[in-house]
């Protein structure tokens, strides 16, 4: 067991992904001699050369349509974006080729493509560098969309998506990048493993659900509502496309009531989706209708704002309230009439 | 189908060293003139020295029978059977010229209107007619032809031909990858970013540019204001501006391009300057964008014409020969008719298959889902 950084877990299951297999390589801007702007890769073309660890030039089409080229011979490249900001010159080479490859052919093709991207706010960056597109590729039959949460999962996750024959969009939360934890390297028996939701903590009286850089938050606001007599169930859905809605069915069937939060903003998002697969799935077993607590339907705003763009752990309870059909801040906005209050008195 | 031994093991019998640099002036190298006269040029006469009248009469017979496949095909459109065609009519000669330079081991990506090409790579007529016949997205298994599927965003397989030629440079094949690709890709970000790659790594990957005039309505020069192959160096790839209906002259600088990539010298960039003859596609009408003599003048310079006329002065197509080749043109023909339609309409159920190479539970309740629909309407449960 060692303790390790999130972008050291991810170095060490890249690590392991090059050591196991000669037909993994990287690609990207920057991996090589630089490590990755967030040293994700340092170290790696130093020891696996510069064939397998293999610095781009800056152009992500090309990144993207090199690497489904050389999945067609049989390789299975890894794909650095730089930024989430940047993956949209590579977009149609994600959504139009590499997703539709292996339906077009008939199964003919594999395309065991991944596709790290570093994704999110939280570190007063410049626009283009902070931002949540997971549900554009969510959106696209074909591809698998999964983001890791903390080191453990980061260092397991992304072994399983470079194992993965599908192409696996792998977002990692680059607030989280320097977050610690204890890194085992067994990795599950179920190579689908990374593909499932996990509770990572449990509870009774209402089901939240967060992923990427928002896990954490959630489970600080669980601990938060705790103190006022509230257990949450906190669930990291691990993977954005598809959405394992049994595991959330379950856990709402348990709580009566659900919570989603993430960083992306809000209309057709993954909490929208979600809300919908749980509303048509467990109806009659919802006390309240489901809260989204997102970003907002703006452009991620200038890094002075991102205070009040991000959900933070007030902003959740607040939604966690209106789940519980409590009296809050949003749905005394939200409506003429507040609510009854079923829960006792507000918190502030 | 192969028909011919066209995918040459190793060109030792040929004069020149692909690897020397080929000289960029850009005139539009012609070694088969529209009346079928032989026109010589020092450099690109090596590389077809070895083509006698039988390799000759193998690739007429080949641009004869592809289109003769392309006039069916068009016919199938008319008569409802198939959806769209996007007709090759006058690009026989660079699609075939190009495409039988290659072994079975290099892999090809095209775009969509490479039929000569698919053809000779050995890809089924009737899983030729699949996607137009919209039974299936592509019809053929790409591994047992050398052939990708086609691309029919413009300029994307340039990327995936240029990655997978860096895949043959790491295992160390001497295969190559070609790309083709329309004048209107030149325009493409993703046909820029592929030559920049092929630079820096001297990828052994072949850009096959098929200029043929037009992108659906719009002329050349809406998308070049100077010779496409011009723009190639600049990236730091040798090209080469060959006459597109001239068999001969494709052929020579496709051998040229392919021997230096398999040899270790990197990218090559060929503009094969050609004609669309017929219309985009069978949804298309040509006339309202081009004049009538523009085509006459390209009839003109018909590429199989001036190899017929070439063969015929060296009374190397007597009759049988021209029987022969008709009656293979006839037989593919009627394999691609009978093939269309006999394909089968795909189960329903189908739709759901190789989405995902793994397990994916919402896509397999969606299925079942809709399984559970369409049973509702046997046995009159309607």
């Amino acid at each position: 067991m060692t303790m390790l950084t999130l972008s050291k877990a991810i170095n060490a299951g890249l690590h392991h992904a090059l050591a196991d297999d000669d037909r993994v390589l990287l690609l990207g801007e920057d991996i090589g001699r630089l490590g990755g702007v967030f040293r994700v890769t340092d170290g790696l073309q130093a020891e696996f050369g510069a064939d397998r660890v293999v610095d781009m030039p800056l152009a992500e089409s090309a990144i993207i349509g090199a690497a489904i080229g050389l999945a067609f011979r049989g390789f299975r490249p890894v794909c650095e974006i730089q930024f989430d900001g940047f993956i949209y010159p590579g977009f149609d080479q994600i959504v139009a080729q590499l997703a539709k490859l292996h339906y077009r052919t008939k199964g003919a093709v594999r395309m065991p493509v991944t596709i790290r991207v570093p994704y999110g706010g939280g570190i007063g960056a410049v626009e283009h560098h902070s931002e949540s597109p997971e549900a554009y590729f969510a959106h696209t039959a074909g591809l698998r969309v999964v983001t890791c949460s903390d080191p453990q999962d980061a260092h397991t996750m992304i072994r399983q998506a470079i194992a993965c024959d599908d192409p696996v969009l792998f977002f990692e939360p680059k607030r989280r990048y320097w977050t610690k934890g204890e890194v085992l390297d067994d990795l599950p028996a179920d190579p689908l493993a990374f593909t499932r939701a996990r509770t990572v903590r449990a509870g009774t009286d209402a089901t939240l659900v967060a992923y990427g850089p928002l896990v954490q938050t959630a489970l600080e606001a669980a601990e938060a509502a705790a103190d006022e007599g509230v257990d949450l169930e906190v669930i990291d859905l691990r993977s954005l496309a598809p959405l394992d809605v049994d595991a959330i069915a379950a856990s709402v069937e348990k709580t009566g009531r659900l919570v989603i939060t993430h960083e992306a903003q809000r209309s057709g998002g993954i909490g929208a989706e979600l809300a919908a697969s749980i509303t048509e799935r467990c109806f009659d077993l919802l006390e309240e209708a489901p809260v989204r607590v997102t970003g907002f339907d703006t452009p991620y705003p200038a890094s002075a704002l991102e205070d009040h763009f991000l959900p933070d752990l007030d902003r959740i309870l607040d939604g966690v309230d209106r789940a519980l059909g409590r009296r809050s801040s949003a749905s005394a906005a939200g409506r003429a009439e507040a609510r009854p209050v079923t829960g006792g008195e507000g918190r502030r | 189908m192969e028909t011919h031994t066209q995918f040459p093991q190793d060109s030792d019998e040929r004069g020149g060293d692909a690897r020397e640099p080929v000289p960029v002036d850009h005139g539009c190298v012609q070694l088969l003139d529209p009346d079928g006269v032989r026109q010589e040029d020092a450099l690109y006469d090596l590389f077809v020295a070895d083509l006698g009248h039988a390799e000759l009469l193998a690739l007429y017979e080949d641009m004869v029978v592809t289109r003769r496949i392309d006039t069916e095909a068009t016919a199938l459109q008319r008569q409802g059977e198939i959806g769209l065609w996007p007709p090759s009519l006058g690009q026989e000669a660079a699609q075939v010229g190009s495409a039988r330079v290659l072994r079975r081991g290099d892999f090809v990506f095209t775009s969509y209107r490479e039929q000569a090409v698919a053809y000779c790579r050995g890809v089924e007529l009737d899983q030729l007619m699949a996607m137009w016949r919209g039974t299936a997205l592509s019809g053929w298994d790409p591994f047992a032809v050398g052939m990708a599927t086609p691309a029919v965003i413009i300029g994307a397989q340039t990327l995936h031909a240029t990655g997978y030629a860096m895949g043959c440079q790491r295992d160390g094949s001497d295969a190559v990858a070609v790309a083709y690709f329309g004048d209107g890709a030149t325009s493409q970000g993703d046909v820029n970013e592929a030559l920049v790659l092929a630079a820096s790594f001297q990828a052994p990957v072949v850009f096959f540019c098929q200029n043929n005039q037009y992108a659906i309505s719009e002329p050349v020069g809406l998308q070049a204001q100077r010779p496409i192959a011009d723009r190639a160096p600049g990236f730091g790839v040798p090209s080469m501006r060959v006459d597109g209906n001239d068999v001969l002259a494709v052929t020579a600088a496709m051998r040229i391009a392919v021997d230096r990539a398999r040899s270790g010298g990197g990218p090559t960039f060929i503009e094969a300057v050609t004609y669309r003859m017929g219309p985009h596609t069978t949804s298309d009408d040509p006339t309202r964008y081009r004049d009538e003599s523009e085509v006459v003048s390209w009839r003109a310079k018909d590429p199989i014409a001036r190899l017929e006329r070439l063969l015929e002065s060296e009374g190397a197509l007597d009759e049988t020969a021209r029987a022969h080749v008709a009656s293979v043109a006839d037989a593919a023909a009627a394999r691609v008719r009978a093939g269309c339609l006999a394909l089968p309409a795909p189960d329903p159920l189908s739709l759901f298959d190789e989405v995902y190479a793994t397990a994916h539970p919402g896509l397999e309740r969606q299925r079942e889902e809709y399984r559970s629909y369409l049973a509702m309407f046997d046995g009159g449960a309607r």
